[in-house]
This record gives structure tokens, sequence and C-alpha cells, in this order.
């Protein structure tokens, strides 16, 4: 059975003018549970709206969005959220605090948060850095962080939006294996918002072309079955890969490119 | 623990050696233009003042003047300072308040508190009474003004981030929007704390029996002019080190809510 499942979603924005703007139209995916699924797609074509209604800080306008079963009405613990930039850590806590957030929030015995807190700093390679502040720290651990941070909370999947674009490109593939690894290790879903073919390849079980904007959808998708050896560049695997991708995203950019002038 | 690298000493010992440097300048600047620019009784040197305050100090006038002053700036500042957080918490938090106390803070804060002596005078007397609400008056809207522009300037992925991490309405306020907005509290009472010098003197120089306004005030009646000197020169030392004290305790009691400096 499918753990989210997105059918026939519309988002409409109405802007001061009064006019409306249609970002998403008629949009449809199942993701099964385990699943890494990255949504891929071109600037401004409505992926980041899509990962905000499932995460449920916007609503939909049309169609319906569940998450196990449950329809989603509003942000919850269930589906944690990995920001793209670090304006969502809390500056005022120190790496470890920002990871036990929410099970602070949910109540949870300071042993046994610190416990778990300490156990997902470990994982995603920040042990001995628990003292510090977010500003005190990288790019990447701060990204490091905010990984953490959702997984202490133990949600049933992960949303992430374009997580690594704001690191450098050594950060980044250092980034994206781990994070595969980690997932490798807890068997989470993820739904991972990117418009890097590269990226998708290498973290993905199942790729979704998104059509340029407006009233975007899916366009396709593609099956990823790469073993973790073969997922690198100069892979032949992975090019065969490349290709299938860049056909379905091809004309996209080039109608994107083309309504940005 | 933040140690201290040998080159940031060294780094804050020139500091501290250039701000000495630019004080001292002040010094001779004032002690050249006393006795060789204007060389009048209506212009002081600045070992005559030293002198005068050492006798002043001495005979406890000094003393008695300056703690009355910074008494009245001390309560009507924590009063003022105690009503404007919540106020302004409430307004950079809920639409409705702000459309409601608007017009108190846009209307009111175009007001000085010293125009409003008179009416205070009339009002409280010249008792303690019309100081201490002049000093509230001067330092409510700046702190009224920064805490709600605080709140305001909390970036959405915080508030976000912490509602998928399963925070309610009320923990996101007391745990994200409140901690977040404390920089900028401080930094409004900062600002307010020196309305607060300014207010005072004016307040006492118009209607007081004690503190350094009604000193100048009375000095200027006997043609004291150094005595009027060193109730300058004790004004804008209580200042310099009242904002530093405060800065002070800004980073030692929450440097880790990084102040707006």
């Amino acid at each position: 059975m499918s753990l989210v499942e997105l059918a026939g979603v519309s988002k409409v924005y109405r802007s001061l003018q009064g006019s409306d703007y249609t970002a998403v139209r008629d949009f449809s995916l199942d993701i099964p549970a385990g699943e890494f699924f990255c949504l891929l797609g071109t600037s401004g074509c409505g992926k980041t709206t899509v990962l905000n209604m499932v995460a449920g800080f916007e609503a939909v306008s049309t169609g319906t969005i569940s998450v196990a079963g449950k329809p989603v009405t509003r942000p919850d613990a269930d589906r944690g959220v990995v920001f793209q930039g670090d304006d969502s850590l809390y500056g005022w806590l120190t790496a470890l605090g920002n990871i036990e957030f929410g099970l602070r929030m949910r109540g949870v015995a300071r042993a046994e948060r610190d416990h778990k807190a300490r156990h997902y700093l470990e994982l995603v390679g920040l042990t001995g850095q628990d003292h510090k502040h977010p500003s005190e720290l990288s790019g990447g651990m701060k990204q490091r962080i905010q990984i953490a941070r959702v997984l202490a909370n133990e949600p049933q999947m992960l949303l992430m939006d374009e997580p690594f674009a704001a690191l450098d490109a050594h950060t980044r593939a250092d980034m994206q294996r781990e994070l595969k690894r980690i997932c490798k290790a807890t068997g989470k879903t993820v739904l991972f918002i990117t418009h890097d073919i590269d990226e998708a390849i290498i973290l993905a079980d199942r790729i979704g072309v998104m059509h340029a904007g407006p009233a975007s959808k899916l366009k396709g998708t593609v099956a990823v079955t790469l073993a973790d050896e073969e997922r690198e560049r100069t892979h032949d695997t992975f090019t065969a890969v490349y290709r299938q991708v860049h056909e379905l995203i091809r004309d996209e950019v080039a109608i994107s490119l083309k309504r940005a002038h | 623990m933040r140690g201290l690298a040998p080159g940031k000493v060294g780094a804050s010992l020139r500091g501290i050696g250039i701000s000495l440097i630019g004080f001292a300048s002040l010094f001779v600047i004032w002690h050249v233009a006393a006795t060789w620019l204007l060389n009048s009784v209506l212009f002081p040197t600045p070992w005559k003042v030293i002198l005068k305050a050492i006798e002043l100090a001495q005979d406890g006038t000094l003393w008695e003047q300056s703690s009355a002053s910074l008494a009245r700036i001390g309560l009507g500042f924590a009063g003022g300072s105690l009503l404007g957080i919540p106020l302004g918490l409430a307004i950079g938090s809920f639409p409705i308040v702000r459309r409601l106390l608007e017009p108190y803070t846009e209307f009111l804060r175009f007001i000085p508190a010293t125009a409003l002596i008179t009416v205070a005078v009339i009002w409280f007397g010249i008792g303690e009474g019309a100081k201490i609400f002049l000093i509230i008056y001067t330092t409510i809207f700046i702190v009224i003004i920064n805490t709600a522009a605080g709140v305001t300037a909390v970036a959405p992925n915080k508030i976000r981030a912490a509602r998928s991490l399963g925070a309610g309405p009320l923990q996101v306020f007391f745990f994200v929007a409140l901690p977040a907005t404390v920089p900028y509290i401080l930094t409004g009472m900062r600002l307010a704390m020196a309305n607060s010098f300014v207010t005072i003197i004016a307040a006492e120089l118009v209607a007081a029996n004690n503190g350094l306004g009604r000193m100048i005030w009375d000095s200027r009646m006997y043609m004291l002019v150094d005595q009027i000197f060193v109730a300058l020169l004790v004004l804008g030392m209580l200042g310099f080190t009242a904002d530093r004290l405060f800065r002070w305790a800004i980073y030692a009691f929450a440097g880790r809510f990084s102040p707006v400096t």
C-alpha cells in the first residue's frame, strides 16, 4: 500500500490584483512506504508547492493528499521537513538542543530525548559537535543538524526541499552519500525535491519529472534500480538512466527558459 | 567552551587601546579649545572641571544628584520595558491587535516626551510620578516597535519547522517566536535607555528638587559654569557606562541570542 497518496491535486494562488495563478493542476502521485522518491523539475514548475502541500504548510485548492490513509490538513510530527537554507534552525539552541527540539515539544522525558538526540547526532556524523550553536557550524554541518532533528522525531516520512542546493560541490556529494546511507539504515520514506538530475539518480529509487509551470503535473516517472556502486556519474548504467530522465525533462527546460524571457 | 585565541586577545587589547586614544583626544581638544581658542570663564578646562567634580563628590552632592536621576531612569526604564515587551509581542503576533494599537503607537511616538513635561507636571505634580511617567513614555514606544518588528522578522521556516516537529501554536510562540525576538527586544531597550537620559534631564530642568538636570539649572542661576560641566561630564559617563553594562549583560546572559548590535 502507498504511504503517500496525492489524487488530482491543484493549487491556485490568488494575486493581490485578483488574478488567479495555477501552480499545480491535477497532480497525482503514489509513494510506497520505504521508497526514496525524487521529484525533479525546472525552476518555477511547482515542485516546492507540492512539497508544501504534503507538509501541510499550504492547503490544496482541489484534490486530496493523504499520508498513511490520513488526510493531510496541517503540519504534523509524522512528516519531517528538511529545508534548503539554514534559517529553520534555532540559533539560540545548541546542535543537541536543535536535534531534541521535536521530542521536547512532544513531552518526551529528558533522559530519553538526550539519548535519542545523541544517537542521531552520531548517525549524521556530528559526534563531538553537540554543544555548538548553528552559527559556529559550516553549511554542511547545519544541514546534518536539520536531518538529525527530523530523524530524532521519528516521523513516518521525510520531506526534503533541495536540502543540498546551497552547499558547495564537494560537501554536496558528501551529503548525498551520507543521506543514502542514513536512509538505508532507517528505511525512511522520502519525498526529495531537486532540479539536479545527477542528484536525483544518486539518491532515488524512483524519479518523477514534472512539466514546466504553470499548471504543472507529473510528466512521467523513471525507476532507478542501480546498485550503490553504479551510482557514480562515470558508470555506463548511470548514464543510461541519465539519458532516460533527460529525455523527459529536456523539452520542459526549453519551455521554462522561454517563459522566463 | 569558547576559548580566546592569543590573536583575539591581541586584537581586543588593540581595540581598547584605540578607544582610549579616542577618549583622550576628546579631552585634549577640549583642553586646547578652552585654553587657547576661547579662554573664557564660561568655558572651563577639563582639569578645572575634574577638580570641581572631586570637590562635589567629596561633599556628597554629586552622588545625591546622580543617584536621584539614575533612580528615575531605572524605574521608568524598567516599567516602560515591562509594559512595552508584551504589547510589542501582541502587536507583532496578532494583526487585530496591531490594527487596534497602531493609532497609539503611530500617533504618540511622534509626540516627544519633552513635549509632555508640562502636562505631566500638571497631572502628577513635581514629585517622582511625573518623571517616572515621562521615562516610561519615552521608553515604551521604542520597545514596542522593536519587539513587534522582531516578531514579524522571525523566519517563517523556523515556525514551519516547529509545526512539523509537533509543536502547537502556544509552543511555537514560547519556544520559537519569543526567543527569536529577544535580540530585537534587547536592541529596543538599549535605544530606549539613551532616550531615557535625554528625557530625564529635560524633565529635571523644568520640574525637580534634585537630579543632574536640576543641578545644571541651579548652577546656571549662580553662573557656576564648571558645575554645569561636571553634570555634563557625569551624564556622558553614566550613559556610556549604562550602555556598556547593558551590552555586557546581553553578551553574558543572552549571548546565545546573538544580539543585533
